[in-house]
């Protein structure tokens, strides 16, 4: 069974003005695409590897379970479908969209101090990041919330790669140029800044719940 | 109780004289050798403008200010703060010098000029034909994962020619090639007219490249 271009949990202009449609379009049905197709094509002689699904491939990136021909293309591919179907999930119309509470605000409290603080620290990763990346929220191993960026494709999954903090995400944002980039040129602080409005907060409700059991949903 | 009195007033003075400034003169956005639109139709004027008056300038703005905070830290004998800002400094630094190079790097289409003498005999003996450079170069290019610069660059031990693809910002001199080619293959080089389509801007720019230029690096190389 090969993988599939999820579709977006809504139209492409919902997101207006925050993200544009056009880079909606484009970000989903080639960007994201091209990341399925290639880890589909990358996985045709590796039938084992395709078996262990999704998140499972994310999480062997870095270890001889992936064999080295293809340990690139899967990293950066694996790492874009994976990346970029938890995106969709965690924005939503901006009409809906109204701040962490309950369970998850508290654990934000907790580590950050306020949500204010979480979000500074947040724009600080994901501005930070230099050239193409993600800024990712989630829980460690410990059970508690922090924040990372990771280069190109890669996610807090790929614990075993050197530099990588492993947590299970519950909020993510891409920030390479293609996300922004015909809406914002070059004022990535200022698509961060927008983005909160699209955040999806059930979402990373229903994700944070799951992660403190160590389950990373799809 | 002289010595102290003298020894006491010897360190006020040396607080008080100004701190040494950065060895480094501050660095300037060189200005580009032709209009923003002269590239066009294969670079649009909008990028052009943005590449060099925002993307460009901000490298070098950044690269001064972390200069500055590193003349800073000296001064204080700060080594860890120091060793903090070499991330910065290797960014921004090595942005400036890759596209202080680029902009050299090309030409407006009609003062192209196919490469000659040497360049061309070298790129002929190496890949066959320059169709056939452009092409493996492209393919190495167009594969860069993320932000990254395609580069043409000279090997002085073997005297070859050498395609590779460097990520980021980081130069090229950090593997002891010169670079005589680079391109950009940031998104911010050529997404608001290609959008996706990476191979088309590859395909395009390739009307610009000013070999004249690379054939002056390349005779530089070789003294």
């Amino acid at each position: 069974m090969a993988f599939e271009l999820p579709a977006l949990p809504y139209d492409y202009g919902t997101l207006e003005p925050h993200v544009d449609s056009q880079t909606m379009l484009i970000h989903h049905t080639k960007h994201h695409q091209a990341y399925v197709n290639n880890l589909n094509a990358a996985l045709d002689k590796f039938p084992e590897l395709k078996d262990l699904g999704l998140i499972d491939i994310n999480k062997v990136v870095g270890t001889d379970k992936v064999p080295g021909d293809v340990a690139t293309t899967i990293r950066n591919n694996g790492g874009g479908h994976y990346n970029h179907t938890f995106f969709w999930k965690v924005m939503t119309n901006p009409s809906n969209t109204n701040g962490p509470s309950g369970a998850v605000k508290e654990a934000i409290e907790a580590a950050f101090g306020s949500v204010d603080e979480m979000k500074a620290k947040f724009n600080a990763a994901a501005a930070g990041r230099f050239g193409s990346g993600w800024a990712w929220l989630g829980v460690k191993e410990d059970g508690s919330l922090a924040i990372t960026s990771t280069p190109n494709q890669d996610n807090p999954l790929m614990a075993s790669l050197p530099d990588t903090t492993s947590m299970v995400p519950i909020l993510g944002l891409d920030v390479w140029e293609h996300a922004y980039y015909l809406k914002y040129q070059n004022r990535r602080p200022e698509y961060i800044a927008a983005w909160w409005n699209v955040v999806n907060w059930e979402q990373v409700a229903v994700n944070f719940d799951a992660a403190k059991t160590g389950t990373v949903l799809l | 109780m002289l010595a102290r009195g003298l020894l006491a007033s010897a360190r006020e003075n040396f607080n008080a004289l100004p701190r040494m400034s950065r060895l480094l003169s501050t660095v300037k956005l060189p200005d580009l050798p032709y209009d923003y639109g002269a590239l066009e139709p294969y670079i649009s004027g909008q990028i052009m403008e943005l590449h060099h008056s925002k993307h460009h300038a901000a490298y070098v703005a950044n690269l001064n200010k972390a200069l500055e905070q590193q003349a800073e830290a000296e001064a204080k004998g700060d080594v860890s703060k120091i060793i903090t800002l070499q991330g910065a400094i290797k960014f921004n630094g090595g942005g400036h010098i890759n596209h202080d190079i680029f902009w050299t790097n090309l030409v407006p289409p009609k003062d192209f000029e196919p490469p000659t003498g040497e360049l061309e005999a070298l790129i002929k003996a190496q890949w066959k034909s320059l169709d056939n450079f452009i092409s493996t170069f492209n393919a190495q290019t167009a594969a860069v994962q993320g932000s990254g610069w395609g580069w043409l660059g000279y090997n002085k031990g073997t005297g070859r020619l050498e395609i590779i693809a460097m990520p980021n910002q980081d130069p090229l001199s950090i593997t002891g090639l010169v670079p005589l080619l680079g391109v950009d293959v940031w998104e911010h080089a050529y997404y608001l007219q290609y959008k996706n389509v990476r191979p088309d801007y590859l395909k395009a720019i390739w009307n610009v490249v000013n070999w004249k230029n690379v054939a002056d690096r390349l005779a530089a190389a070789k003294k």
